[in-house]
């Protein structure tokens, strides 16, 4: 497999991960040790110095991990670039998952804000990675501003649905020059598996492990859907089609 | 222009709400349980008498959608008293007027060390509450405890009076998250008797504040009713309907749901109408089941063994430890309180029954300086 390559840092797994919804730490510790990701993500406002012990970051295993804290639960770009800076400076990284999110019960991320904070955050020296809907022009114009890789949705967040934007997707996948992460709805492995055969980059997981009733095991099996994914499509795969294909009705008279 | 919240309540009567919940049967429940988007109509069906056949169906509808939403995780939040000093009637309420106990309002000192005593226990989400006293207890004594808790707690959020339009925006700037003000009965009649005397007994005033709110743009806004006032049933399809009209208005705000049954407190009455552990359950699993975000919340009114099996059924937030008398942490902890509590066991032990049943306890999910 290739290595994936986001702002010069090379990643061996494809699979990214959430940290938000386990029943302890000690359980996303494993399900992370599982997943042999290199890249979780984790909301800062969650992080709580003040109770070090029972501290989320306390539990995510530091070596070969990038920490990629999000600004989950800001509203604009004022507040997101706020809270990106003092995610800098607790957590002592330039990597950002932006995420501004309005509306707080689909949690769908708003293109305006985000675009506008996008801009300002890599003026100000941070790696972002920012969470959109699949909006294919969207995705060029952060592309233009210097994000650093586009997370678009499968659908919308926590719902488990899968790849309802998949037109979209693909569009997305099709036309970017830098790297595509399908990030919310992947409900199943196979979820994980089509976003890697369609030429996405890497996929991030959180609902759909963290609430399996053994995070461990489905941990893993994220882990193998997104290998056999990305696999299957550096392999070369051949083009599916539904029906036999007809012999030239017209045009084999050409060669009589 | 969108009609405010008034005119979409008086659309409804009483009786009408009422008659409607009455009528629903088993199919009616059925075809609720069914549908993927739960209409306030399926609400009514939930909450209906029939419904309680269905309980096992609806609760394990509820536990399934909360976790899908918010994880197996519990936010744990303590109130802080800051003041019982008074000036309404409220015939249900130790702090009423009338009431013959020593009022007091906390000092800046007293509310730090109040403040200390709450985050020992191990506590970052913090909710202030006051009687209603405008001369004593206005809005600059909440903006000044607001900016000295600050620097304390990372999620701030106030039950008092209701308040203006513009001093509610005030409050927002300074870094206030949320804002509880529950209507305590939508039957307006009913609400005159329990609210005889006081600027709280202006039931349409109280009724247009989540409005006040929601254009003020504070992060989050808890409704409720007081459950034994009137029939939790209509009471709570009103609710339901006020909660309806809002998430669609104001589409940026959070809304929370409080289930407080009236507890005995000194010199009060005991409650008009009862309602059931298991019928408590019905209403929180329908609310559930009504809308998926919503955070459900749950106080130390009630008893622990019936707590620690609400954590499964789609419970959000709770509270423990907490006393509800100004001061009853660290500064007067012997003084009256605004009811009593039934589960007194520490934040501790709670936060420990939590984590047994598979659950990460959550301090603190969010930052001040994000407001």
């Amino acid at each position: 497999m290739k290595k994936l390559i986001i702002a010069g840092r090379e990643f061996n797994s494809r699979l990214f991960l959430g940290t938000g919804k386990f029943g302890s730490h000690t359980q996303m510790q494993s399900a992370i040790i599982a997943s042999a990701t290199e890249m979780v993500t984790v909301a800062l406002k969650r992080v709580n110095p003040d109770k070090e012990d029972e501290d989320i970051l306390h539990f995510i295993p530091k070596e070969n991990m990038v920490l990629l804290p999000n600004t989950s639960g800001v509203r604009t770009a004022k507040e997101a670039i706020l809270a990106a800076e003092l995610a800098r400076e607790a957590l002592e990284t330039n990597w950002l998952k932006l995420e501004i999110h309005p509306d707080p019960n689909y949690l769908l991320p708003d293109p305006i804000e985000t675009l506008k904070a996008a801009e300002e955050l890599v003026k100000k020296g941070f790696i972002v990675l920012p969470y959109i809907n699949a909006d294919p022009v969207l995705c060029k114009r952060l592309e233009d501003v210097g994000v650093a890789a586009v997370m678009p949705l499968g659908s919308p967040i926590g719902s488990n649905n899968g790849l309802q934007t998949k037109a979209m997707l693909e569009i997305i996948i099709s036309q970017s020059q830098i790297p595509v992460v399908v990030d919310a709805g992947i409900g199943v492995p196979s979820h994980a598996a089509e976003a890697m055969e369609m030429g996405a980059d890497a996929v991030l997981v959180n609902t759909a492990i963290a609430i399996a009733t053994n995070p461990i095991i489905m941990a893993t099996a994220f882990k193998m859907a997104t290998e056999a994914g990305r696999m299957a499509y550096e392999s070369g795969m051949g083009i599916r089609n539904f029906k036999a294909v007809a012999s030239s009705p017209l045009t084999a008279f050409l060669d009589e | 222009m969108a009609m405010d919240f008034k005119e979409v309540f008086e659309q409804w009567s009483w009786q009408e709400a009422s008659e409607k919940i009455y009528a629903k049967t088993a199919a009616d429940v059925e075809k609720a349980l069914a549908a993927t988007h739960k209409s306030l109509d399926d609400f009514a069906a939930l909450v209906s008498p029939v419904a309680a056949d269905y309980l096992e169906q609806m609760a394990q509808q509820s536990h399934a959608l909360t976790q899908k939403r918010f994880g197996k995780t519990m936010q744990m939040y303590v109130p802080l008293y800051l003041s019982n000093e008074c000036q309404n009637i409220c015939t249900y309420c130790g702090f009423s007027f009338t009431n013959q106990i020593k009022r007091t309002t906390l000092t800046d000192a007293q509310i730090l060390a109040e403040a200390e005593v709450i985050k020992q226990m191990g506590y970052s989400h913090v909710l202030l509450v006051t009687g209603e006293a405008t001369q004593t207890v206005g809005v600059d004594y909440i903006l000044n405890a607001i900016k000295i808790l600050k620097p304390h707690f990372s999620n701030i959020s106030i039950e008092v009076q209701p308040l203006e339009e513009e001093e509610y925006a005030l409050l927002a700037q300074e870094g206030l998250y949320a804002v509880l003000v529950y209507q305590e009965s939508y039957h307006q009649e009913t609400y005159k008797s329990y609210h005889p005397k006081g600027k709280k007994s202006n039931f349409n005033y109280r009724l247009d504040t989540p409005d006040r709110l929601g254009r003020n743009g504070i992060h989050k806004i808890g409704l409720g009713v007081l459950i034994g006032l009137e029939d939790w049933r209509v009471d709570s399809f009103f609710c339901a309907l006020h909660l309806d009209y809002l998430e669609k208005k104001y589409w940026q705000t959070k809304y929370a749901i409080s289930f407080p049954r009236l507890r005995p407190a000194t010199g009060i009455i005991a409650p008009n109408f009862i309602i059931s552990d298991k019928e408590l359950v019905q209403l929180i699993c329908a609310y559930r089941l009504f809308n998926e975000n919503l955070e459900l919340s749950i106080s130390t009114r009630e008893k622990a063994e019936f707590r620690d099996k609400l954590v499964r059924l789609g419970i959000t937030s709770i509270s423990a430890g907490s006393k509800t008398n100004p001061g009853g942490y660290a500064v007067t902890p012997e003084a009256l309180e605004q009811f009593e509590t039934d589960d007194n066991r520490s934040a501790t032990e709670v936060a420990a029954m939590i984590r047994n049943q598979g659950y990460t306890v959550v301090w603190k999910d969010w930052e001040t300086t994000y407001a």
